[in-house]
């Protein structure tokens, strides 16, 4: 489903070395944590498999997109198959929780009843049903992870990309965002989480790639978080 | 495609409102510059009115021998009439020349007395010409000295006006020429101002785009309802620029009449509001418009 070829990235300028000749595949259903220190490259293998940067060596595919092919115009038909959650939540700050999750639906240009039935749905199953005309401002930081999680997930994505989605939370709220996940993984989403949270990970027990300045140094089944 | 559209509109008119000070920075800015775009229409109109009451007061006379015969002075005045320069001819006969000037000098008794004690009409016919263009006058005053005419001919108002007659149909031209240079480059500078106030706002909306990006916005769906926002504010500055003239207008209104006699500024704006209304709503949704529209662009790249 995602397959990275022998993808390296230089930045211009500094020349700096972001990924060393990355290899990985991930098949559907899988739940899959990039791990390692930050600087190590995990978000920078997010940009590339979402069309946000391109490779300077090397592939990146996913299902029939040849990602780094793609032109500006089609990334974002492209995007549509994936849900997106960040670190600092990215959400819209003039629209409410509903609307939020509404605009992920809205943008793949679904029909108003539809949107108007799956998006309390949605925003129920990650606890939000009562806090729905929140603006992003009104809500605390885990409840805006679950509206951008709420919003990733809504269009029903072939795949979940989470970069660090539990950077800004304490470890309650932590707790809270990765069961989600997971619950999400269940229901048959591929998902694809960026943490360098060693006690996330270990609680997973899922398959877990290590980056280290720019190169895999570790892809374990069932593995753990073990700082180089 | 439909349900785009009405996307499109129902964000636009949303982010309208919820934008609060941006968007109300953005209406101040734009009712100020199309109030200039609206002072430029009414300085067009005084300028093209000041020239034309500068031309109005332009003519040349020429007077004739008192020996020349009225039928002689009817045919070079329509001689006078067929040349393509000469807008109109009036003929003014020694009678009606010296009943004009009794009339004119009716209070003063030496001079009444004077006259009426004449045996003769000492007044020679005329015939006033104006031209089409005051720079045309030099032409007509040298058909005139032709050597046909010259021989009825005792003289004309414009060798002895020659400069004043040249430097106003200067003037008169400059007015225009300099009229049009300056409407030009203020409703450059006025589009100027509000694309980059548009530029800013939409800056500082460009972490928005970004996400509306990543969550997979098409760009006609990104860019639409900015351009949709640009276009009330436009039109809404269109309305308050309106009303902001009025007032202005009625209290500038004696002023100008003072320069211009005749000149009713405030009835030419109210009966021609109508029109400055679609004039200044074209201009500012066109302005809002496209100016979103260009701004948004560089954003809309990843």
């Amino acid at each position: 489903m995602i397959v990275f070829q022998g993808v390296s990235k230089k930045f211009v300028g500094d020349g700096q070395t972001a990924l060393e000749d990355v290899t990985f595949e991930v098949d559907p259903g899988e739940f899959v944590s990039l791990a390692g220190r930050s600087g190590a490259g995990k978000s920078t293998i997010i940009k590339l498999l979402i069309g946000e940067d391109k490779p300077s060596k090397g592939r990146v595919f996913f299902g029939q997109y040849e990602v780094n092919k793609l032109r500006d115009k089609e990334l974002p038909a492209f995007r549509r198959h994936i849900g997106v959650v960040f670190q600092d939540f990215r959400l819209l700050p003039m629209k409410s929780a509903y609307e939020n999750v509404a605009f992920a639906l809205e943008v793949s240009g679904r029909p108003q009843r539809e949107i108007e039935e799956l998006v309390p749905q949605v925003l129920d199953m990650v606890g939000l049903a009562d806090k729905m005309k929140n603006f992003p401002n009104q809500l605390s930081g885990g409840e805006r992870q679950r509206v951008a999680i709420a919003r990733a997930m809504v269009h029903r994505p072939e795949v979940i990309i989470a970069d660090e989605p539990t950077g800004n939370l304490d470890p309650f709220h932590t707790f809270e965002i990765v069961k989600l996940l997971e619950k999400i993984n269940e229901l048959g989403t591929t998902v694809l989480l960026a943490t360098h949270d060693k006690e996330v990970i270990n609680s997973l027990e899922r398959r877990v790639i290590t980056l280290d300045r720019g190169r895999i140094v570790r892809d374990e089944k069932e593995g753990k978080y073990i700082l180089v | 495609m439909f349900t785009v559209i009405s996307r499109i509109f129902h964000f636009g008119f949303k982010n309208f409102w919820r934008n609060g000070w941006l968007t109300t920075i953005t209406v101040v800015i734009m009712t100020l510059a199309l109030l200039v775009f609206s002072w430029l229409i009414f300085f067009g109109v005084v300028t093209s009115r000041a020239a034309a009451s500068i031309e109005d007061k332009i003519d040349i006379s020429v007077y004739f021998n008192t020996n020349t015969s009225e039928d002689e002075i009817l045919n070079i005045q329509q001689s006078l009439e067929g040349l393509s320069q000469v807008q109109s001819v009036d003929y003014v006969s020694r009678d009606q020349a010296l009943s004009t000037f009794k009339q004119n000098h009716s209070a003063d008794q030496t001079i009444t007395q004077a006259v009426n004690e004449l045996d003769s009409n000492p007044l020679e016919a005329s015939l006033n010409i104006k031209a089409k263009n005051p720079s045309e006058y030099g032409a007509i005053a040298d058909y005139l000295s032709s050597g046909d005419l010259s021989q009825y001919i005792d003289s004309v108002s414009y060798t002895q006006n020659q400069s004043i007659i040249d430097r106003l149909a200067h003037i008169v031209k400059t007015v225009e020429v300099g009229g049009v240079v300056v409407m030009i480059v203020f409703a450059l500078l006025a589009g100027l101002v509000v694309f980059n106030t548009i530029r800013l706002a939409i800056y500082a909306n460009r972490e928005e785009i970004g996400i509306m990006r990543v969550v997979g916005a098409s760009n006609p769906l990104v860019r639409g309802p900015y351009v949709v926002e640009g276009m009330l504010c436009g039109a809404i500055s269109a309305f308050v620029a309106l009303v902001i003239s009025a007032p202005i207008l009625y209290a500038v209104n004696p002023y100008l009449n003072i320069f211009i006699p005749g000149m009713n500024l405030f009835q030419y704006f109210l009966s021609h509001a109508v029109a400055l209304f679609c004039y200044l709503l074209l201009f500012g949704i066109a302005l809002g418009g496209a100016s979103s529209f260009i701004a948004v662009r560089r954003y809309l790249k990843n």
